[in-house]
């Protein structure tokens, strides 16, 4: 919302400085975005008179002219405007002024062998407007020497505020003047609208297409007629007011219903009477109906919609915008007034379906005063007839004014209690009665809202409305109680997993990326989702359309885009939420993360090595016991989606849940990711270990430690190639629980000497004497107990 | 006795010449070994009278422990200079790179969430979680924003097909239906009920139609939320206050309060935080502009009593901000976009070690 200081002042009796109305209005909610003074351009350039205009020696289009620039002494000026002549009156620019239209600084120079010191502006060199056909021609009265901002009625500031979508009553001056009087800068003045005389019956009528109710879709319309009006440009200073807020004036009707939208926060609608069939009629529109409105598009309507018709069509959008055949133009002798009311939510729903956006629909979606309707005509009676001349007609109307009577009680302490601030209660009264309730009582309160504030809605909005008129830098600032001495820890334990997991891989040396919750739905598929109520029904575009069954894929996209520009072997992950349906309990936080290309570089001190299955299995683990999940009762199987590579992946499984899938990716995907050289890919599902128990204590078990040396036994078994690792070092550690501490495979071979079919798996097992040295019998019977162990679980044998 | 002296002279000089340890053994096998020239007297000793055997045993002795002595000083010399050669030998190229390794890093976003549960925990608060895929009664309804209100178009929201039963589905447009969430939990209206204070902060992702140069289709957000009998506003301005000097390292860091409006705050504020430009720079302390960080407020009553509680009895404050905001300028990140792109230029550059302690 834009308006200017003297207009503001049009409706506020203030000494007010510039500074303070920005101020003051920044901290009532009203916030200042901007403040700009079209004469801050216009700095040195004055009034110049033109003294004597000659035909320039060498060139037929140019004028050598004398100019007097109110300094005392003539400069000479050549002057090509065709315009340009002795007794005129222009704005002069001195030599080193910015010519903002032309982008130019003046320079003192020879124009064909004529000196000239300066020039003559037309609008466009001033960016004032288009016209460039000469030079800018001020009336006789205009001062020589005089700054020329003053000159042009341009010495004026421009304030722009951001007006919240409650405050309906901020979009015209003079509620944006209420705010300030209230707060203390000025009284407001009133605005005259008491009723003008009509002259005569309308011969247009208003009437409804249905009972007008308080709740209808238009519950009240206002009208007149005129006869015997003169249209044409409005006056300068109705120009000049609505070309400082960037509209462009169009004819004396048009503007004065743009100068009360703007200036009351009342809109109005003016037809061209001539051109109505019979009385107007406010219904909802019918299916199909159309119309070609103002903006010169043709909209085609349906029931939800308010218009205004007469017996041959529809003539306007209610509320909205008018229509293209009956507006006004230079020639309309004739008009007829509209003010209506309407539904806010019905304007907001047809104006977004619509798709048309205007100042109509802007501040009647927000809520406009409904008894303006009444005002509001007399207001643009009277400008009217000023401005037009000729006669109005008695008013006519249909419908019935809606509820906007309420009253809420204000209770003595609640300012306080819900703000802090002590307010005296006199200016508790005076705050709420300068915002124009009627106020009863010395507190309790009981305020009857005006009819201009339908945002407020109860006790807490009164409390707003004195808290923000007497000051929120008022408020106190007051440090929250600790609600015990030393606080809590901030997450639970199963929360704490996200960090915990973050820390984990981030000290693996992998790069933490954040990464869309969508992808597009090709992928999602591919990844095992892409189910129908995950797909958003208005994605920006077909990139961002479903919600990630998988963080992988965006994880993959990321390594490609890095490849892409040189930077080789990224290792990527991600914390955040997949969606396996759109339920609250379909999301689950998941670890994800890849590694690309080469674990090991080239480097000097030993060979480079590729990524595989077994990076991202370490990275897994770790993630998991970061957690605290109890990766010792965990096992690692074949099975994983098929994003995965089938023969290089697998699931850590504790029991028969999954806690976590890893392996390389499946080449098909890689390839289509335009990535050489494998991935290595983990999902941890953080949610999938159970949560520790909530112990009474956190004392852990006792350590019991053995004052003897472990023992350390190799064995090589030769198994089906198809035989897991896994079993052989579970086979083993299980076949003397009271003695062995631990078994690890630490060779696989497979290839010559082996035979075909075949791999041989070597173990190393730690036996863990406790209560005495074991002797050798004693360490050939565990060893022998091992071997049976192995062989029976995988029918292995023991290499010799 | 030429003969012991002869031997004593000889001994030494064989122990002085020997070059290396071998040569050293070889010379005390020589002198000392059973068939040494020393050991020789020692035989000899054997055959002598008493007086002559005294006086003559306790100068071989003597000439024993001279060698033992030099052999032992030889010894010492030989074995220092033996490693000293050995050091020599094992002599490496320092200015050699390490083996390789990889430096991970943290993404800004999880760091400044840290740092959010450290200076809000430390304020009793604690965290809380809830979809991203939302029914539109949690998103909008609960919260004062009924069916029809500008603001569900303000906010422009993505839908997801509806339920089964025709409720809508959004992906939540704010933090904001998690204070539903949490104060529709009969736990905490039973902590409420018996005098407690709820505290929460909701850090998480959300989402809004819009993608320009500053909004992303996907951004951070955290909601703060307190719920007592007692907590107005004075305290919801202590609360940000202590916040934000704690959380930009400021002290004395000055915040405005400016009325706003919020469907779900009554009376709403927007905070500012003091700042000054330098050089295009900016630089957040007390300064001559201000920089609009945050949208707050006392939780509406209505938005009270849509969770289940009664506003005659509870009151508390709420506000949401921009967690990607904050990072940005508290780390002097220029570019939103660039936070979701997973440039590992960006990564390395503006990311955290994983080691590194959140304060």
């Amino acid at each position: 919302m834009k308006f200017t200081l003297s207009w503001l002042k049009e409706h506020l009796d203030t000494k007010a400085t510039l500074a303070e109305v920005r101020d003051t209005l920044t901290m009532l909610g009203l916030e200042v975005e901007g403040i700009t003074n079209p004469a801050e351009a216009l700095k040195g350039f004055v009034v110049g008179y033109v003294v004597e205009a000659i035909q320039h020696p060498n060139a037929d289009r140019l004028r050598v002219c004398k100019v007097d620039t109110g300094t005392g002494t003539i400069v000479q000026v050549v002057c090509g405007a065709p315009n340009a002549r002795a007794g005129m009156k222009g704005i002069f620019a001195p030599p080193g002024s910015y010519i903002p239209g032309t982008d130019l600084h003046l320079k003192v120079g020879k124009i064909r062998g004529e000196e000239s010191n300066g020039m003559l502006c037309s609008s466009r060199e001033l960016q004032l407007g288009d016209d460039h056909s000469g030079i800018i021609d001020l009336a006789p009265e205009a001062v020589i020497g005089q700054p020329a901002a003053e000159a042009l009625g341009l010495d004026d500031a421009v304030i722009e505020i951001k007006v919240t979508p409650n405050r309906g009553d901020c979009l015209g001056v003079h509620g944006i003047a209420r705010d300030l009087a209230a707060a203390g800068l000025g009284t407001l003045k009133l605005v005259k609208a008491d009723a003008v005389e009509g002259g005569y019956a309308s011969p247009i009528k208003w009437t409804h297409g249905y009972e007008a109710k308080p709740d209808s879709p238009c519950p009240i319309v206002v009208g007149r007629h005129f006869r015997g009006i003169k249209n044409g440009p409005s006056p300068d200073w109705l120009q000049r007011r609505l070309k400082a807020i960037g509209l462009r004036p169009i004819s004396a009707l048009v503007d004065i219903t743009n100068l009360v939208t703007f200036d009351l926060n009342r809109p109005l609608h003016v037809f061209d009477a001539g051109k109505l069939a019979g009385d107007l009629v406010m219904r909802q529109a019918r299916e199909g109906e159309q119309i070609l409105a103002l903006d010169g598009k043709t909209y085609t309507l349906d029931p939800t919609i308010s218009v205004i018709a007469d017996s041959k069509g529809v003539h306007g959008v209610g509320g909205i915008m008018g229509g293209e055949d009956t507006g006004v133009r230079d020639d309309t002798t004739e008009v007829f007034l509209e003010a209506a009311y309407f539904q806010p939510i019905g304007i907001a729903a047809s104006g977004r379906k619509l798709g048309i956006l205007s100042d109509a629909r802007y501040r009647n979606e927000r809520g406009i005063d409904p008894e303006s309707c009444l005002w509001g005509a007399e207001v643009a009676t009277r400008l009217i007839l000023e401005l037009c001349g000729g006669e109005a007609s008695e008013i006519t109307r249909s419908g019935v004014m809606p509820n906007w009577q309420r009253s809420f009680t204000l209770r003595p302490d609640r300012v306080k209690t819900l703000t802090g601030i002590d307010v005296p209660g006199a200016d508790t009264a005076s705050i709420l009665g300068k915002l124009g309730f009627k106020v009863d009582g010395q507190g309790p309160w009981t305020a009857a809202v005006p009819s201009w504030r339908p945002d407020i809605v109860g006790e807490a909005d009164l409390v707003e409305e004195v808290t923000r008129v007497w000051g929120f830098d008022k408020i106190p600032t007051t440090s929250l109680p600790r609600l015990s001495a030393t606080s809590k820890p901030v997450r639970d334990p199963i929360q704490r997993r996200v960090p915990q997991a973050r820390r984990a891989l981030g000290a693996r040396g992998m790069n933490e990326a954040v990464t869309w919750s969508f992808l597009p739905y090709k992928k999602a598929e591919r990844f095992g989702g892409g189910q129908p109520d995950l797909r958003l029904l208005n994605s920006i575009d077909a990139t961002l359309d479903t919600m990630r069954p998988s963080i992988l894929p965006n994880l993959i996209e990321a390594a490609t885009r890095n490849e892409a520009r040189g930077l080789s072997d990224p290792a990527l992950f991600e914390v955040g939420p997949q969606y396996k349906d759109a339920s609250p309990t379909g999301q689950r936080t998941v670890a994800a993360g890849l590694r690309h290309n080469m674990a090991v570089p080239r480097n000097w001190a030993g060979p480079a090595r590729t990524v595989d299955a077994f990076d991202a299995k370490a990275d897994a683990l770790a993630v998991l016991a970061s957690i605290g999940a109890p990766v010792e009762n965990m096992s690692a199987q074949a099975g994983a989606p098929d994003w995965y590579h089938p023969g290089r992946s697998g699931a850590i499984k504790l029991g028969d849940r999954v806690m976590a899938h890893f392996g390389e990716l499946h080449p098909e995907i890689t390839a289509a990711a335009d990535l050489k050289g494998p991935v290595a890919a983990f999902e941890v599902f953080l949610d999938a270990p159970p949560p520790p128990k909530a112990k009474a204590t956190k004392a852990r078990p006792k350590l019991v430690l053995s004052a003897f040396q472990p023992v350390e036994r190799d064995f090589a078994f030769l198994v089906d190639a198809a035989i897991e690792a896994e079993k052989i070092a579970r086979a083993a550690r299980n076949a003397d629980k009271a003695l062995i501490a631990g078994a690890r495979v630490f060779d696989l071979y497979a290839g010559k000497g082996v035979p075909e079919g075949k791999k041989s798996i070597a173990i190393a097992v730690t036996l863990q004497p406790v209560e005495r040295t074991l002797t050798d019998a004693e360490i050939e019977a565990v060893s022998t107990k091992i071997v049976a162990a192995v062989v029976k679980a995988t029918g292995a044998v023991l290499r010799g | 006795m030429s003969d012991l002296s002869t031997i004593r002279s000889e001994a030494l000089e064989a122990v002085s010449a020997a070059a290396d340890l071998t040569a050293l053994e070889a010379a005390r096998v020589a002198v000392l070994g059973k068939k040494g020239s020393v050991t020789g007297l020692m035989k000899t000793l054997g055959a002598m009278a008493p007086e002559q055997r005294k006086e003559f045993g306790a100068k071989v002795n003597e000439l024993k422990g001279e060698v033992e002595a030099a052999l032992e000083a030889r010894k010492s010399t030989l074995g220092a200079s033996a490693l000293e050669a050995r050091l020599a030998a094992e002599k490496i190229d320092v200015s050699l790179p390490t083996r390789p390794a990889r430096e991970g890093t943290l993404h800004p976003i999880g760091q400044v969430m840290d740092e959010l549960g450290v200076i809000f925990g430390e304020m009793g608060f604690t965290w809380a979680d809830g979809p991203d895929i939302e029914d539109d009664w949690h998103n909008f309804t609960a919260l004062n924003i009924p069916p029809d209100h500008p603001a569900r178009q303000m906010q422009d929201t993505f839908y997801l097909p509806p339920r089964a039963d025709g409720t809508p589905v959004v992906l939540r447009t704010h933090t904001s239906p998690v204070q539903a969430r949490t104060m529709l939990s009969k736990d905490v209206q039973k902590m409420l009920a018996a005098g407690g204070s709820l505290r929460i902060i909701v850090p998480g992702r959300t989402f809004r139609i819009d993608s320009d140069a500053t909004h992303t289709p996907m951004f951070h957000q955290v909601e703060g939320l307190v719920i007592d009998r007692t907590t107005h506003m004075g305290h919801l301005k202590g609360c940000l206050v202590d916040f934000c000097r704690a959380f930009f390292e400021v002290d004395d860091l000055p915040l405005r309060f400016r009325p706003s409006y919020f469907p779900f705050t009554e009376p709403s504020a927007e905070v500012d935080i003091g700042c000054s430009w330098k050089d295009g720079e900016l630089k957040i302390g007390a300064g001559d502009s201000w920089l609009e960080i945050l949208g707050s407020g006392m939780v509406h009553p209505n938005v009270i009593r849509n969770c289940g509680l009664d506003p005659a009895v509870y009151q508390g404050f709420a506000f949401g901000m921009g967690i990607d905001r904050i990072a940005m300028l508290k780390y002097g990140i220029p570019d939103l976009r660039s936070f979701f792109d997973a440039d590992l230029r960006w990564l390395r550059h503006y990311g955290f070690s994983a080691l590194e302690a959140v304060r």
